[in-house]
């Protein structure tokens, strides 16, 4: 670094941090005050690495031993996402087992940081925008170059994007802890944390689509179209619904400019398209170009894809009012919502069929590669869990499953197995071409993997299902006589069981994802476990001869 | 990419396929759509903007309280949404209606019921009993797996600048007046004070409970907040006089 250059960006941080010391001094209330404060820890920490002249980027390179030199595509922020998504899928998922034991064990709570309220927004941010938001970041950076055969547009925006969505990742999760939300579900963030992503989200825009337009490519690959649907009505779905009024510009709080029906449906509208648009399109995106890389065949449908991508972002869009049936909402709406859900049914399973029927003359590689394994179960779980949300959105089914764990359950059929699943693929698809290794440490770890995150579902998804039917049954139940038969308090005493199961079913996921980490921890070091091949037939030399049976003796003939 | 022999073949969906605005323009505009025709008439469609009568905005105690309940995440847990069902009605009150909820920025409706339904709960128990709940609640429900929230009576409710909140609520559509954002602060600290003379607090906020809540009349604490507005929740609306049941009866799309 030069040493103007040098000396204008401390000037820059020292702005930064002194700007943040002064809010944090002048702030209305301890959350942002400590918001602040982590401003200024991070514009202190840049002062300090650039007037050192440190090379804390060399360093950490070194530290998870990324390749040296400029690679052909722009690779380096992609493999920074890689290991942000494992770090904060671990942290995620370690979140959502502590606060399912805190359901079945309340003695878990610490109030008032570690109570179940504030840890709960934490799990599903992480679990939502930090694990999956790093996946769709680093997987769109390195679909969009492979697929457009150029580099980056940008590429100093899209180290900004990335560490700067990691910054919000960062403010959100401290500031659950300190009682910082505007209680809109997955929307959680104040006011000026949205502003910092809208910022973000607009930097990522720029970077991608100014990708896409230097392509060397004259098609633009179905896969950008997904990833291009996903950015663009996030961008919409996010800045519509955080729209607030702050009490004060150096304070945390602020009030939603909508109230009550119209920001319920604001809400559900947004939530229900974090779903379709973060969790689905998105991820569709990952589905199309990884799932044919590795299971080396064409995307089965072209006609397919284009039905089910226009369908698909039109018609997610109208389903939002499922959440809200049998309230205050007005009926015409509902019914539109749950309408709009059961045909939503159709192109959710044309994107299934189409990752499926990719397969086509490689099934046989379900057998023998774990990875091509995952992605089949991936996709087998989006298909599940397409069917069960349009069944959950029927008005009759929905009375009975709304407010209780079978909610909770399909969301997880869809998070773990669908998004879980397909992330974890696309993780192992990318580290060894990102570090440039032969292949994973350790094949039968990936089956390791695979295994017990399918049976954590497994466990997951069927407690959910019996609780919440169970619930709702329990609320519902008349005697003889003609009065209620549970209490309220009974219902949750009958959850127990289930509850246990479900903690036991996380505990697997999260140990099938420590695996996976240890598995990349050592193939970025460089090892390659020596262990029996999982492709090869049972081979034993010493049956592997022509049969010599003694010939008979010649006996003259008498 | 521009070869016009090329350029001449490409048409129907391929176009979108190679040109980035276009396919960017069309996905915007396709997933827009749906949010326009279910959010717009929401906001001019007479059975979402109607007001029943006995509604008010919260007084400045209620809605420090309504904060507090937003910072612990309640809502994770709690619902606040009656549905129209025998069972619901019967075990929660009078199923919800749009205009009990107009004043509120943000909704709390919900989505999950670990605990039950608190849009009526205001009334239903003593103030000791929410004192004693939320300090330890097992120790009045033995089956419940609620934390604990006994810092909240350890904790003075930071008053800060209530001023400054219904105006920030005022700005967003809920009607205070000059004079409540003049009395904010007065109104919070007599709210709970019973020694306190409250002035027209009574009247600006028909049916606000003014008395201590937490126990200790000493101390403005964040215990006084919440319950204060655990037991105003679901009791504006009075649904036993003949007045409201008519404009229920009118109320269409239920």
């Amino acid at each position: 670094m030069h040493a103007e250059a040098a000396l204008g960006r401390i000037g820059l941080w020292f702005i930064i941090m002194l700007a943040a010391i002064a809010s944090a001094v002048a702030a209305a209330d301890a959350g942002f005050a400590a918001h602040a404060t982590i401003i200024a820890i991070v514009a202190f920490a840049m002062i300090w690495m650039s007037a050192s002249r440190f090379d804390p980027m060399g360093k950490a390179q070194g530290f998870f031993k990324m390749p040296d030199g400029p690679s052909r595509y722009d690779d380096d922020v992609i493999r920074w996402g890689v290991i942000a998504t494992m770090f904060w899928g671990l942290a995620g998922l370690l979140a959502g087992v502590f606060i399912a034991a805190q359901l079945a064990f309340p003695q878990l709570n610490f109030e008032p940081y570690l109570n179940f309220g504030r840890v709960r927004p934490l799990h599903t941010s992480a679990v939502i925008f930090a694990f999956g938001g790093n996946a769709l970041l680093a997987t769109s950076f390195y679909v969009v170059q492979r697929t457009c055969r150029t580099q980056l547009a940008f590429p100093g925006l899209a180290r900004f994007v990335f560490w700067g969505y990691q910054l919000f990742i960062v403010l959100a999760a401290t500031g659950y802890l300190l009682g910082i939300t505007q209680s809109k579900e997955y929307a959680e963030p104040e006011w000026y944390v949205d502003l910092w992503l809208t910022i973000v989200w607009v930097a990522y825009f720029i970077v991608f689509v100014g990708t896409l337009a230097k392509r060397k490519e004259p098609h633009i690959y179905v896969a950008n179209w997904f990833y291009l649907a996903f950015i663009v009505t996030i961008a919409m779905l996010h800045i519509v619904n955080n729209l607030a009024m702050p009490v004060s510009l150096l304070g945390a709080k602020s009030y939603s400019a909508f109230a009550g029906v119209q920001d319920a449906l604001t809400q559900w509208w947004y939530g229900h398209n974090a779903v379709g648009f973060f969790l689905t399109a998105g991820f569709l995106a990952m589905m199309y170009y990884f799932v044919p890389k590795q299971a080396e065949r064409p995307v089965y449908s072209y006609r397919l894809s284009i039905i089910h991508f226009w369908s698909l972002i039109f018609l997610y869009i109208w389903a939002g009012p499922h959440h809200l049936h049998y309230t205050a909402l007005p009926d015409w709406a509902q019914t539109l919502g749950m309408v709009f859900s059961v045909m939503l049914w159709m192109p959710s399973w044309g994107g299934m069929i189409n990752g499926l029927m990719t397969l086509n003359g490689a099934w046989d590689k379900v057998r023998t590669d774990p990875i091509i394994r995952m992605m089949v179960m991936a996709l087998a779980f989006y298909g599940m869990s397409t069917f069960e949300g349009p069944m959950l959105s029927i008005k009759s089914v929905n009375s009975l499953s709304h407010y209780t764990d079978w909610t909770i359950g399909h969301v997880h059929s869809g998070a773990l197995g669908w998004n879980g699943m397909i992330t974890f693929a696309c993780v192992y698809f990318l580290v060894p071409r990102l570090w440039k290794r032969g292949r994973m440490y350790s094949l039968r770890m990936i089956n390791w993997h695979f295994w017990l995150a399918t049976l954590g579902i497994v466990f997951y998804a069927s407690s959910m299902w019996v609780s919440g039917i169970m619930q709702g049954l329990m609320w519902r139940e008349y005697g003889p006589d003609g009065y209620l038969v549970w209490s309220f308090a009974d219902s949750v005493a009958a959850m127990f069981p289930m509850y246990v199961m479900r903690m036991a079913g996380g505990l697997m996921y999260l140990s099938g994802a420590i695996i996976m980490s240890y598995n990349i921890w050592m193939t970025l070091a460089g090892k390659q476990r020596e262990e029996a091949p999982l492709r090869d037939a049972a081979y034993d030399p010493q049956a592997d001869r022509p049969i010599v049976q003694p010939r008979p003796e010649a006996v003259p003939a008498e | 990419m521009s070869d016009p022999v090329v350029e001449e073949t490409v048409k129907g969906h391929k176009r979108l396929e190679r040109n980035i605005t276009l396919l960017a323009v069309a996905t915007f505009i396709t997933v827009s759509i749906g949010g326009l025709v279910q959010i717009t008439p929401l906001f001019y469609l007479e059975n979402t903007i109607e007001e029943v009568e006995g509604v008010r905005p919260y007084t400045p105690l209620e809605q420090a309280g309504r904060d507090i309940y937003i910072r612990e995440g309640c809502y994770t847990c709690h619902s606040q949404m009656v549905r129209p069902f025998r069972d619901e009605v019967e075990r929660y009150g009078h199923y919800s209606l749009a205009a009990e909820s107009m004043y509120d920025h943000p909704f709390q409706w919900g989505s999950k019921r670990t605990g039950p339904d608190l849009a009526r709960v205001g009334g239903r128990y003593s103030d000791e009993w929410h004192v004693q709940h939320l300090e330890n609640p097992q120790s009045v429900v033995p089956e419940s797996v609620m934390p604990q929230y006994g810092f909240l009576k350890e904790t003075d409710l930071e008053i800060g600048d209530p001023a400054a909140t219904l105006t920030a609520l005022r700005r967003v559509g809920v009607p205070y007046s000059d004079n409540d954002i003049e009395q904010a602060e007065a109104d919070m600290l007599a709210q709970a004070d019973p020694d306190a003379d409250p002035g027209d607090l009574a009247e600006r906020y028909p049916k606000a409970l003014i008395r201590d809540f937490d126990g200790d009349p000493d101390r403005l604490t964040e215990m006084d907040a919440l319950i204060a507005y655990l037991q105003m929740l679901g009791t504006l609306v009075d649904f036993d006089s003949a007045a409201p049941l008519e404009e229920l009866a009118e109320e269409k799309g239920r």
